[in-house]
């Protein structure tokens, strides 16, 4: 099989749901790098999940090309494992059924590896083999579908808010286990949430949906080093500000790195949590939308 | 195994804190000379961070030549640190706390003057390896 350099390839990417309606996604360009996690946030409504369901062939896109390991969603369906938000799932089975269902249904790729599955499942307070999937809880649920797609042992896992109502203990432990295989099997893993703090220390890629565009996108190190924070007073003209705002006599601005910074500014390196919450802020208000970086560049968008 | 404690909150970038705690290990004994640190899978599994962050460390390390990664084996600890209790300087020490807190210092004011000796000596926050 040959390495292709990225998991996920999107030009032009629009997608609406009704002639009448607004489009979710306009003209989104973006590339996951194979092996990397990619973070995908954005405000409620952002076109995240329509973006992750696009990629998983559940959707077809209106108009532009979107690539997954190399072909036309849902091509390499067998390689890819898909975690919805809403966790589809039989409610009579049991845990154990639905585990050998998946077994069933992946014998075609010969990748099937009931041990991975049956360790997310029932390891470190895990569920009852013999419970029914309508007993379970949101949470117990999320567990189940996780199992699915570690047993599939895609190459590509897209997770759609995969940790949003699991306890902490699970938290750790099942977010663990997708670093472990992304260590381990070099699985990319393109993963949408909320918690900041949980992507800052899981992802090396991160993109960033606000009003269906593609407002960020690009390695994390060199989101955070073509980011400065800056305190101080004075003016700014000539530099592309982010977001500005008091601190006492004078302001804290998040820039866009460029040549030289302004005399009477002091700088520091902002963390990702900062530089995200500042695009989130801004995204969808009056201010303009800021291009991204290097070669996953969108083009300049003015909301 | 060694196990790192990674804290989020810190601010201190989390291959940095592996760094610091590998040597704070080394400089423990809890690791010495031959031992293995845990692989990247093991890491990440026990601390849901980016592997890249793990190797990112470790090769910070290998850089100051405290490990070396062998293929396909992983990687070991191959220089240990200045043990703290070396010479009798941590003997030394106590007897200047014992002598600070004799005189009426409070923790605060011992550990003031101990940074700020410690800044005099080892200037620029650079770490004092045992070279």
């Amino acid at each position: 099989m040959s390495a292709q350099e990225w998991a996920v390839e999107a030009e032009g990417l629009t997608m609406r749901y009704g002639r009448r309606r607004a489009p979710v996604l306009v003209d989104c360009g973006l590339t996951v790098p194979t092996g990397s996690v990619c973070g995908l946030v954005g405000p409620n409504g952002a076109g995240k999940s329509t973006l992750l369901a696009l990629a998983a062939g559940l959707l077809r896109p209106t108009s532009g090309v979107l690539k997954v390991l190399g072909s036309v969603p849902p091509g390499a369906r067998a390689d890819v494992a898909y975690v919805a938000q809403a966790k589809p799932l039989p409610s009579q089975l049991t845990v154990a059924a639905v585990l050998r269902l998946g077994a069933e249904l992946n014998r075609s790729s010969g990748r099937w590896s009931a041990a991975a599955a049956e360790s997310i499942a029932y390891e470190q307070g895990g569920l009852h083999p013999k419970a029914r999937i309508h007993s379970l809880s949101g949470g117990q649920r999320t567990r189940v579908a996780l199992a699915l797609a570690f047993g599939k042992r895609a190459r590509l896992m897209l997770l759609d808010e995969p940790m949003a109502d699991l306890d902490p203990v699970a938290r750790g432990q099942l977010m663990g286990a997708l670093m472990a295989s992304a260590a381990e099997e070099g699985t990319t893993i393109v993963m949408s949430s909320h918690v900041l703090p949980e992507l800052e220390s899981t992802c090396d890629q991160l993109v960033l949906l606000g009003d269906g565009r593609v407002r960020l996108a690009g390695p994390v190190d060199e989101l955070v080093s073509s980011h400065v924070l800056l305190t101080g007073s004075g003016s700014l003209s000539g530099h592309r500000v982010v977001e500005q705002r008091p601190a006492g006599r004078g302001a804290t601005a998040l820039v866009r790195r460029g040549d030289a910074l302004p005399p009477g500014w002091e700088a520091m390196e902002p963390s990702l949590q900062e530089i995200v919450l500042a695009h989130l802020r801004t995204t969808g208000s009056s201010a303009p939308a800021l291009p991204a970086p290097a070669s996953s560049a969108p083009e300049e968008t003015t909301a | 195994m060694f196990a790192y404690r990674i804290d989020r909150r810190s601010g201190v970038a989390t291959y940095v804190q592996i760094v610091q705690q590998t040597k704070q290990a080394l400089r423990l004994g809890l690791l010495d000379v031959g031992d293995q640190l845990p692989t990247a899978r093991e890491v990440v599994a026990a601390t849901a961070i980016n592997p890249n962050t793990v190797l990112k460390a470790y090769r910070e390390l290998e850089r100051e030549g405290l490990v070396e990664a062998r293929r396909g084996l992983g990687t070991f600890v191959r220089r240990a640190l200045g043990r703290a209790d070396h010479n009798g300087l941590r003997g030394d020490l106590a007897e200047w706390a014992a002598r600070a807190r004799a005189e009426g210092l409070e923790r605060e004011d011992a550990l003031a003057l101990v940074t700020a000796v410690l800044e005099e000596h080892f200037p620029q926050g650079r770490e004092g390896d045992a070279q």
